[in-house]
């Protein structure tokens, strides 16, 4: 007699495909709209990027309500945090981008033995204004790159990205830049490139692309229409 | 009030009905620097008399924000204050969390007053020494409350508690029925009136004194030195009377605004400080 198996899972996987990309003055973070189960299309209109603070953005792809839960509990950590760091240094600063690397982390190992089943990247500017992109595992696993994607598109854009960033790439031991050279509109023309073809290959990313480029000025929202099948 | 046998612990109550030492933490804050609430239909602002314990120290700290929307001054033992800022930032990020909206402020007063209220009852506990202006908006409109050690509280038009307050309670209570209507400008003038009278003669710079301001589509803040010394400077109030009176006010009682929760008019040296 065989051991019963649970047919009910607590995960699903939502699709869609998330990627960042670090600047020595900007950073650019997006990711795909389309919300999907199985072979259904549930939404051709949800985003997966979320502000953390000031200078942080998170996009994240696998479960969206275990992403949601995950950007509530963050939010609500980092009020914590800020409310009593402006009490004691008496200014209006917020987390930086890598100390919410860290607490973004330990949030998600905390849940390491029933992990959010959400795949995140951190994009953001570091204290000194240049680009910052952090890449996570499921447990909180993570490392600043220079760029970096997630999701279901994931395995088409990365190879791409190695080849067409070169310099920050990882496979370069050791890396010869942190950050890309190219510049913010080079960037953002190299990431539509990138989910258009992922678009036509994967059948989980498509529908419309929400690109958000936070640089010095402050924070710009561009949307592209993808592939609707 | 003079020592007696009725006053060694809060769970003693004396023939008469009272609980000392109660009354004695409401002393506390009547011992503490000055803070003043004032409120109109869109803005709260609260000021405090900042008070250092030498001229080598920076001051301690009185004004909190908790929330966007939320702000509290304190007088009294501030670490107390301290401590409960903490919880009320607590409860309103926790409410943020499960509802996604911002905690009415008469909720969070309620919370606090019930906090207030156990303290007076625990043998192993001590009542908290500290008076809180709580002031904030939510979607009834602007408020302003003021919660003692006691666990109970108020709502009010304006209030001032601490050290020589009843200065500012006098400078208030003719000009209160102009606040409803008052632009945020003039509720800033008015404080910053309000806060020289209890200074008595020592000088009102930015440096002895702290504003903050919380309004319709201005999140709580505390306004920086410069600001409040050019708007000291602007209302060349460095000597100067305030600006006459439009209405004459009938001296009453108190400036408490009648609410839906248990109110009365802030009693004084009164027999029983705590009752309503």
């Amino acid at each position: 007699m065989t051991k019963q198996q649970a047919n009910w899972s607590p995960y699903d996987n939502n699709g869609g495909t998330c990627v960042a990309i670090a600047g020595a003055d900007y950073c650019v973070i997006a990711a795909d709209t389309r919300m999907s189960t199985g072979y259904s299309i549930l939404s051709r209109d949800y985003s997966k990027i979320f502000q953390l603070a000031d200078k942080s953005l998170m996009a994240s792809s696998g479960f969206q309500a275990d992403v949601r839960a995950l950007q509530k509990v963050l939010a609500a950590r980092h009020l914590v945090s800020y409310l009593s760091f402006i009490y004691q240094h008496q200014h209006n600063k917020q987390m930086s981008c890598p100390a919410m690397a860290q607490l973004l982390s330990n949030t998600l190992y905390y849940k390491r033995f029933f992990p959010y089943y959400a795949f995140n990247v951190l994009g953001g500017l570091d204290s000194e204004g240049k680009g910052c992109v952090f890449t996570y595992d499921a447990v909180g696993s993570y490392e600043r790159v220079g760029y970096s994607s997630q999701g279901s598109g994931a395995t088409l854009i990365t190879p791409f990205l190695d080849n067409q960033l070169k310099s920050p790439s990882p496979l370069l031991l050791p890396a010869k830049d942190a950050v890309t050279p190219l510049s913010e509109s080079e960037a953002i023309d190299l990431v539509k490139t990138c989910f258009a073809s992922a678009s036509e290959r994967d059948i989980y990313t498509g529908d419309k692309l929400e690109i958000v480029i936070l640089n010095a000025s402050g924070i710009r929202r561009e949307y592209l229409e993808l592939r609707k099948d | 009030m003079f020592r007696n046998q009725y006053d060694t612990d809060v769970t003693t109550w004396s023939p008469a009905g009272r609980l000392f030492q109660v009354e004695y933490a409401m002393e506390a804050v009547k011992q503490g620097s000055a803070a003043i609430g004032l409120r109109s239909k869109t803005h709260v602002v609260l000021a405090c008399v900042n008070k250092a314990s030498s001229e080598l120290s920076s001051h301690q700290k009185k004004i909190f924000k908790v929330d966007d929307h939320i702000g509290v001054s304190i007088a009294g033992l501030t670490a107390d204050g301290r401590v409960l800022s903490r919880y009320m930032r607590n409860e309103c990020i926790n409410y943020s969390y499960t509802y996604e909206s911002p905690l009415p402020v008469g909720r969070l007063v309620v919370q606090l007053a019930d906090k207030a209220q156990v303290c007076t009852q625990r043998s192993w506990k001590r009542p908290y020494g500290v008076g809180l202006l709580v002031g904030g908006l939510d979607e009834s409109g602007a408020h302003l409350y003021y919660n003692c050690p006691s666990g109970n509280y108020f709502e009010y038009q304006a209030f001032a508690i601490g050290s020589r307050s009843q200065a500012a309670k006098t400078y208030l209570e003719r000009k209160f029925e102009g606040f409803t209507e008052s632009s945020r400008e003039n509720l800033i003038k008015d404080a910053l009136f309000a806060l020289r009278e209890t200074l008595q003669g020592e000088k009102l710079t930015s440096s002895t004194c702290t504003i903050a301001v919380v309004g319709v589509g201005e999140a709580f803040h505390i306004l920086d030195q410069e600001t409040v010394q050019s708007l000291i400077n602007e209302f060349e109030i460095v000597g100067e009377e305030p600006p006459a009176d439009e209405a004459t006010v009938p001296d009453q009682g108190g400036v408490a605004e009648p609410g839906p929760a248990d109110q009365g008019t802030p009693t004084d040296q009164g027999v029983t400080p705590m009752d309503v």
